[in-house]
C-alpha cells in the first residue's frame, strides 16, 4: 500500500517536472475512442446490411450445438464404405501431389521469364507476371468447374485445377526466389567465360534450388487441404463424400470424415516439415497459409 | 616461361580421389533415391487420380472453345462489341461483390479478435503452463486444418442460407491461421521489457500490454491485412455452398452455360481482388516502413 502511494507521489512530481512528456495521453485516448466508435459503427452497419439479427445468431448456435452433439461418436457405417472413403482420400493426396508437381515443372520456365535478373526485357516480364496474377486470382474451385467441362467429372479435373492455380502461385514464388538470389556467383561464371545460359544454370539455379524445393513441399501441404474440398464441385477426392454426408445430415459420418482429413493433413504436414528441414535447415517462414 | 606443377605422391592422390569419389557417390545415391521416390509417387498418383492424358489432348480444343465462348455473347458476337449486354447484371453483381467484401471484412475482424486473444495464450515465452499452451495450440490447429468450405457447409446447415454462415466459417479459419502467425510474432519479440514490467510489479496483463503489445502490433496489423486479402478471394467462392456473396451466381452461370456472364463475373472478381491487393499492399508497406524507422 505504502509502496503504491510512494509511486503515485513520484508520478505527480515527474509530471510537474516534465509536463510536455506527461501530457498528450488525453488527446491520444480521444483519437482511440473515435476510432473505436467508427469501427463499432462499421461493424454494426455491415451486420444491418447483411440482415444479421441476434435471434438468428443465437438460434443458429443452439442448432449448431445440437449438430455437434449428434456428431459423437464418429462412425463410418459399413466396411465397404470405409474402403471407399480411403480410396477417395488417396485420390485427394494424388491430386495434391501430382497437381503441385506438374505446376512446379510448368512454372519453372515461366518464373525465369518473370525474374528481373534473368529477363531484362520489362515488357515480357510484365506480360508474364500479369498472366500469372490472373491465373492466381481465379480460385481453384472455379478452375475445377472449368476443367470439368473439358475432361468430365472426376479427380483428373481436380488435378488440373490444382495445377492451374498453382502455376500462378509457383511462378510468383519462384521468380521472387530468383530475384532474391546473390548475383555474385553468376558474375563469376560470366567472368570465367560462361554464356548467359551458363550463368543461369551454374550461378543461379544451384542457389535457389533448395528454396524452390521447400516451397514445393509447402504447396503440397497447402494443396492437400484444397484437395479435400475440391470434391464439392465434383472434381474427385474426399470432399464429395463429405458434402454428401452433410447434405443428408449423417452427422456421425461427417465427424468421421473430418477426423480422417485432420489425421491425413497432420501426417502430410509432419512428413513435409521433416523433409523441408532436411533440405533447407530452418523452419518455414512462408505466409501463404491457406 | 615454364610452369612447375606440384604433384602429390601417388599414394596420397589415391586416398584423396577415393574420398572424393565416396562423397560424389553418396550424393549421387541420394539424388537417385529421391528421383525414384518421386517417380513412384507420380506413378501411384497417376493411377489413383485417374489421369487421362489422351482425353486431355483430344479435348484440348474444348478448353480453347470454352475460353473463346466465354468472351462471346448469346449471338456469338465478341463481348466487347456490346459491353451493356455483357455486363447486363452489373447492378446485382456489384451488390453481391459488395456483400462478398463485407463477408470478408467481418470474417477477418471477428477472426482477428479471436486470434489476438488466443495467440498470447499459445506463445511459449509468455505462458509457462504447458497445458494452457498446448490447449490453445490444438484449438488453433483444428481451426486452421478444417477447410473453410467444410465449416461453411456445416454452418449453412445450422444457421440457414445466407452470409452469416460464410462470415463464421471465414472467422474460424482466420482465427486458426492468424493465431499461429501472431504467436510466432510474439515469440520473436524481445522478452526483456516484459520481464522489466513484471519485475516492477506489473500483472501479466499489464506486462503484455506495455511490453509486448507495442512490439508486435504493426506486425499483427500487417498479417491481418494479408489475411483480409486472402479472405476476399475465399469469400468469392463461399456462395458455392450457399454461404452468401457472388459465388452463388457464378456457380449458376457456370452450371447453366451462361458463358458471357461467367466471364463478366470472374472479371469483376479479379478486378476487385486486384484493387484490394494494391490497397492493402500500400497500407502494409506503410506499416512495415514505420516499424523499421522506429
Amino acid at each position: 500500500m505504502s509502496h503504491a502511494g510512494g509511486l503515485a507521489v513520484d508520478l505527480r512530481g515527474v509530471s510537474q517536472r516534465h509536463p510536455k512528456l506527461m501530457a498528450g495521453g488525453g488527446r491520444r485516448a480521444s483519437w482511440l475512442g473515435i476510432a473505436a466508435v467508427a469501427f463499432a459503427t462499421s461493424i454494426a452497419a455491415c451486420c444491418m446490411a447483411l440482415d444479421i439479427s441476434w435471434s438468428r445468431f443465437f438460434n443458429g448456435f443452439g442448432e449448431l450445438g445440437r449438430i455437434v452433439g449428434l456428431m459423437f461418436p464418429p462412425e463410418y457405417g459399413t466396411t465397404t464404405r470405409f474402403v471407399l472413403w480411403c480410396k477417395s482420400l488417396g485420390e485427394t493426396l494424388s491430386i495434391a501431389f501430382l497437381g503441385t508437381l506438374c505446376a512446379a515443372v510448368l512454372a519453372f520456365p515461366l518464373s525465369l521469364l518473370a525474374a528481373r535478373n534473368v529477363m531484362p526485357d520489362w515488357l515480357a516480364r510484365f506480360v508474364v507476371r500479369r498472366c500469372l496474377d490472373t491465373i492466381r486470382g481465379v480460385n481453384t474451385l472455379i478452375w475445377a468447374l472449368i476443367w470439368i467441362n473439358v475432361v468430365g467429372l472426376g479427380p483428373f479435373a481436380g488435378m488440373l485445377a490444382i495445377m492451374t492455380t498453382d502455376l500462378g502461385t509457383c511462378g510468383k514464388l519462384f521468380s521472387e526466389a530468383f530475384e532474391a538470389a546473390d548475383p555474385k556467383p553468376g558474375e563469376g561464371v560470366i567472368s570465367a567465360g560462361g554464356s548467359g545460359l551458363h550463368r543461369i544454370r551454374f550461378g543461379l539455379i544451384p542457389q535457389v534450388m533448395p528454396v524452390l524445393l521447400s516451397q514445393i513441399l509447402y504447396l503440397i501441404e497447402s494443396n492437400t487441404r484444397s484437395a479435400t474440398i475440391i470434391g464439392i464441385v465434383g472434381a474427385g477426392g474426399i470432399g464429395q463424400h463429405l458434402t454428401e454426408a452433410i447434405r443428408t445430415l449423417e452427422w456421425h459420418e461427417v465427424s468421421f470424415l473430418v477426423l480422417m482429413i485432420l489425421v491425413t493433413v497432420a501426417t502430410i504436414d509432419f512428413i513435409s516439415a521433416r523433409i523441408r528441414f532436411a533440405i533447407i535447415g530452418n523452419p518455414p517462414t512462408n505466409d501463404k497459409a491457406s | 616461361m615454364s610452369t612447375v606443377l606440384l604433384t602429390l605422391p601417388d599414394a596420397r592422390l589415391e586416398a584423396l580421389r577415393r574420398a572424393y569419389d565416396r562423397a560424389r557417390g553418396r550424393k549421387r545415391t541420394q539424388t537417385i533415391l529421391a528421383f525414384a521416390l518421386i517417380a513412384s509417387g507420380v506413378t501411384v498418383s497417376y493411377l489413383v487420380a485417374d489421369v487421362r492424358i489422351g482425353t486431355l489432348l483430344s479435348h484440348s480444343d474444348r478448353m480453347l472453345d470454352y475460353l473463346v465462348r466465354l468472351f462471346q455473347l448469346e449471338n456469338k458476337d465478341p463481348v466487347w462489341t456490346d459491353p451493356v449486354e455483357w455486363f447486363w447484371g452489373i447492378g446485382k453483381w456489384s451488390r453481391l461483390i459488395a456483400e462478398t467484401l463485407v463477408i470478408a471484412y467481418l470474417g477477418t475482424v471477428v477472426g482477428t479478435i479471436g486470434a489476438f486473444a488466443l495467440s498470447f495464450c499459445a506463445a511459449t515465452n509468455l505462458v509457462s503452463s504447458r497445458i494452457a499452451r498446448s490447449l490453445a495450440r490444438r484449438i488453433l490447429e483444428f481451426c486452421r486444418t478444417v477447410p473453410e468450405l467444410v465449416f461453411a457447409l456445416l454452418f449453412v446447415a445450422a444457421f440457414g442460407l445466407g452470409p452469416l454462415p460464410g462470415i463464421l466459417a471465414l472467422a474460424i479459419h482466420t482465427l486458426g491461421a492468424l493465431g499461429k502467425q501472431f504467436a510466432e510474432v510474439i515469440e520473436n519479440a524481445d522478452i526483456s521489457p516484459f520481464e522489466a514490467v513484471s519485475a516492477a510489479g506489473g500483472t501479466w496483463i499489464q506486462s503484455v500490454r506495455f511490453a509486448i503489445l507495442p512490439q508486435v502490433l504493426s506486425n499483427f496489423a500487417s498479417y491481418g491485412l494479408l489475411r483480409f486479402e486472402i479472405n476476399v478471394r475465399e469469400s468469392a467462392i463461399l456462395g458455392f455452398v450457399g454461404a452468401g456473396g457472388i459465388g452463388q451466381d457464378l456457380l449458376v452461370a457456370v452450371r447453366r452455360f451462361y458463358y458471357s456472364d461467367v466471364s463478366a463475373i470472374v472479371l469483376m472478381i479479379i478486378v476487385t481482388v486486384a484493387i484490394i491487393d494494391i490497397l492493402t499492399e500500400r497500407v502494409r508497406r506503410h506499416l512495415i516502413g514505420r516499424e523499421q524507422s522506429v
